[in-house]
């Protein structure tokens, strides 16, 4: 249950000592619009992830003529991921895990500096909560007269505001819906297809499904969402100390809060106004310290600077500080923001070691790919001529854009002869694999031949393979087999 | 069990009530639609009880009353699948195999089904991947003894070796020593020559060349090269159907083991067949 403001909190307690014991109704939070610089830094930081999320979609990158030229498109259908220049094969998926680490190291390195920033301005839920609450705002108006609305009886100027608000909430939330699927699908196609009715089931599903929950998670649930399902907030005060930079209400200069005319040198600069509960999105007294529900926005601060303004006090009442600075201001002294601290330290040797991990194993990356797994069944037959043979299953990965030819041979087993038989080719010492652009070719090759020693029945081989176009070559290590006689065969 | 619902002088909230060994549980309300889901849940898992087998009595159960069980949805299933792979399968059964060859995916799903097939039925002798067991050929290595292109393994799979149809591959090889043909030094004196057609060194083999040449080589040929047209293995050659030890050959001239394999046309249908057929071509020994 989200810590609310002292008139809340005594309608609760009403509440539940009239015995409804376990289960409360939600308290509805009517933020207050603010204006300051705060709110203005997180109105840009929303335009910024909303325009990024609604037009990278649309943005075009030129590929060739036989691939998507959609910037970033995630092509499931297909099993590739393009990103800009980049393209991804599903077993560079372990990318992914670097990202999702990098994700993770870098929440934990923020969140340690300057607390829940991505909480209070960059998570979706915020964004589009804090979209949501615009809109709502400017057709139903400000907190007050939205209370003052939802107390009163019904009128038909409340049903159509009402009515135009969820209109609006909902065509945001189809607009997101629709801009989801594009990610997956090349988006000037998937638009036609949807309004002419030819899109595909998962298209109007997943379209339908991210509007649904837009409309409820940023419209209703709100702050519900961050207090009761999200985990992020059960574990931040792990990441949190002393050190870290968040929303404080400095006590020791609002303490005893004075209501009125100030009267010098009698009691702190808090007058006890309620404009930092009422601004609070998730409906907190920041005042009681920090707690679970707070998002680190800020919103607070604009809505204490402009009353601190207004009553002739020094601004930043409520601020951006450190717990360790507010002690020791609170003794008089100052103490300094430390940035470099064990803890980030060693969330920033993490994010530095993975990212540069990413970087040379992107710049690495072959351009030629080459599988080749040994036959079990059976591991090896003995031919008439007294060869013996082994069988491969291979797996060239061709990521030009044309059809290329590769070149398959052999090194370590002595008079090896090399057939395909998919294809006819063969036999031969060396093979000349086609591999489709844009594919993996798989074949199967035998390969026999008299291998010198055979140790415990194994003999290595390598297979060498050859890009004909371009002269790039690539091995791998395999075995040959056959049987266990102690060395002769 | 709850005692005494008080207020908390710290935090100013309610106790539930619930205390063990003196602390007390705060009431931290949950949100009442919350619990409103909970009790939707509950209300879908009645109807999903009523809908579907659930509970047990002394004599059965609860049947449902859509009447579903697994068993008839497997069974959906498998017609399913059956009448996805039909028109494949009817494909395979109607067209020659040179035609099957030159579709890929019908080869493909030839290849497939054949693969399953031979898994089922003709493993258990002839070893995972046709990779043979002595007594059954080694269909992966090509050492024919009936032939190996598309029309001779079709034959072969259809009516069997000696399976005891008219149309079966039949052979006899006899038994040399209890026909009373060789004696058991002369049989020694064969299999030292039949040795030397694949490699061992011998010494003098002079009487069981001859011996080879007036028993032998009638059907296993001159130099031992076999003979496909009655089934007669080849001899001069590395991979062997009975072993190629000294023992090995000895017991087979003395008597002769000869393998049965059954016909498959009563067990399989034309166009499993084929495509096992298809399958045991494509293992690396096909002609």
């Amino acid at each position: 249950m989200a810590r609310i403001s002292q008139t809340d909190r005594l309608r609760q307690l009403e509440q539940e000592e009239a015995g409804q014991h376990l289960f409360a109704n939600r308290v509805r939070v009517y933020p207050k619009t603010v204006h300051g610089p705060v709110r203005r830094f997180k109105w840009a930081v929303l335009i910024f992830c909303l325009t990024l999320y609604y037009a990278l979609p649309w943005l075009r990158w030129t590929r060739g003529p036989t691939q998507p030229n959609q910037a970033v498109l995630l092509d499931i259908s297909h099993e590739r991921f393009y990103f800009f220049g980049l393209e991804f094969w599903p077993q560079d998926i372990y990318y992914l895990t670097g990202l999702l680490i990098m994700g993770a190291v870098a929440l934990f390195l923020v969140t340690s500096l300057i607390g829940r920033v991505w909480c209070g301005y960059t998570c979706p839920q915020t964004v589009w909560t804090d979209l949501f609450m615009w809109i709502e705002a400017k057709i139903e108006g400000d907190r007050n007269e939205r209370m003052k609305r939802d107390a009163a009886p019904t009128t038909f100027d409340t049903v159509w505001r009402k009515a135009v608000k969820h209109a609006a909430w909902f065509c945001i939330a189809f607009w997101t819906g629709g801009a989801w699927i594009m990610y997956y699908v090349d988006a000037p196609t998937v638009t036609v297809e949807f309004w002419t009715g030819v899109a595909s089931k998962e298209v109007y599903f997943f379209t339908g499904l991210f509007t649904a929950t837009t409309y409820l998670l940023a419209g209703w649930a709100r702050e519900q969402v961050c207090t009761y399902m999200c985990p992020w907030p059960r574990f931040q005060a792990a990441m949190l100390d002393e050190q870290s930079l968040t929303v404080t209400y400095q006590s020791w200069r609002g303490e005893p809060r004075t209501r009125g005319k100030r009267v010098e040198g009698a009691g702190g600069d808090c007058v006890d106004c309620g404009a930092c509960v009422t601004a609070c999105p998730t409906g907190i007294d920041i005042r009681d310290g920090i707690q679970l529900e707070c998002l680190n926005c800020g919103l607070c601060i604009d809505a204490c600077n402009h009353v601190m303004q207004r009553t002739g006090r020094p601004q930043w009442l409520i601020t951006w500080d450190t717990l360790a600075d507010q002690a020791a201001k609170a003794a008089g002294t100052h103490a300094g923001f430390r940035f470099f601290r064990a803890r980030t330290a060693i969330y920033l040797t993490a994010l530095v070691v993975a990212a540069g991990a990413m970087v040379a194993a992107l710049v690495m990356r072959p351009g030629i790919g080459l599988s080749v797994q040994h036959e079990r069944a059976p591991l090896f037959v003995r031919l008439a001529s007294g060869d013996l043979r082994n069988g491969y299953t291979i797996k060239i990965v061709n990521k030009a854009s044309t059809l290329a030819t590769f070149e398959l041979s052999t090194l370590g087993l002595p008079h090896a002869v090399l057939t395909e038989t998919d294809e006819n080719l063969g036999p031969a010492v060396q093979l000349g694999l086609p591999v489709k652009a844009d594919a993996v070719g798989t074949f199967h090759v035998f390969v026999s031949g008299q291998p010198g020693i055979l140790r415990d029945g194994s003999s290595p081989i390598d297979f060498v393979l050859r890009d004909t176009a371009t002269g790039e070559l690539t091995t791998y290590h395999s075995i040959f087999m056959g049987p266990n006689t102690g060395g002769h065969n | 069990m709850p005692t005494k619902i008080e207020k908390d002088s710290v935090t100013g909230h309610m106790t539930t009530g619930h205390e063990w060994d003196g602390l007390k549980e705060l009431n931290q309300p949950l949100p009442k639609w919350w619990v409103y889901i909970f009790y939707a849940c509950v209300a879908w898992s009645l109807v999903w009880f009523v809908l579907y087998p659930s509970i047990p009595w002394f004599t059965g159960y609860w049947h449902g009353s859509l009447g579903y069980t697994q068993r008839t949805a497997v069974d959906q299933d498998v017609a399913a699948v059956v009448k996805q792979r039909s028109a494949h399968m009817d494909r395979i059964k109607d067209l020659p195999f040179d035609a099957i060859r030159k579709d890929p995916q019908l080869l493909a799903v030839a290849q497939t089904a054949g693969r399953i097939a031979f898994a089922n039925n003709c493993q258990p002798c002839h070893g995972a991947g046709g990779g043979g067991n002595v007594g059954y050929p080694a269909l992966a290595a090509g050492n024919w003894i009936w032939g190996g292109t598309l029309d001779d393994i079709q034959k072969t799979l259809v009516y069997g070796i000696r399976s005891g149809l008219d149309d079966a591959r039949q052979s006899q090889m006899p038994k040399f020593a209890a026909d009373g043909l060789l004696k058991p030094a002369e049989i020694e004196q064969v299999a030292d020559y039949v040795m030397t057609l694949y490699g061992n060194p011998g010494g003098n083999t002079a009487a069981g060349q001859k011996l080879f040449a007036d028993n032998c080589a009638a059907c296993h040929g001159d130099k031992g090269e076999g003979k496909r047209e009655v089934g007669a293995p080849r001899l001069a050659g590395r991979a062997h159907l009975n072993g190629d030890t000294r023992d090995a050959v000895v017991g087979q001239i003395t008597n002769a083991r000869m393998g049965v394999m059954p016909n498959w046309n009563t067990r399989l249908d034309i166009a499993t067949i084929k495509s096992v057929t298809l399958y045991v071509h494509g293992l690396g020994g096909g002609e």
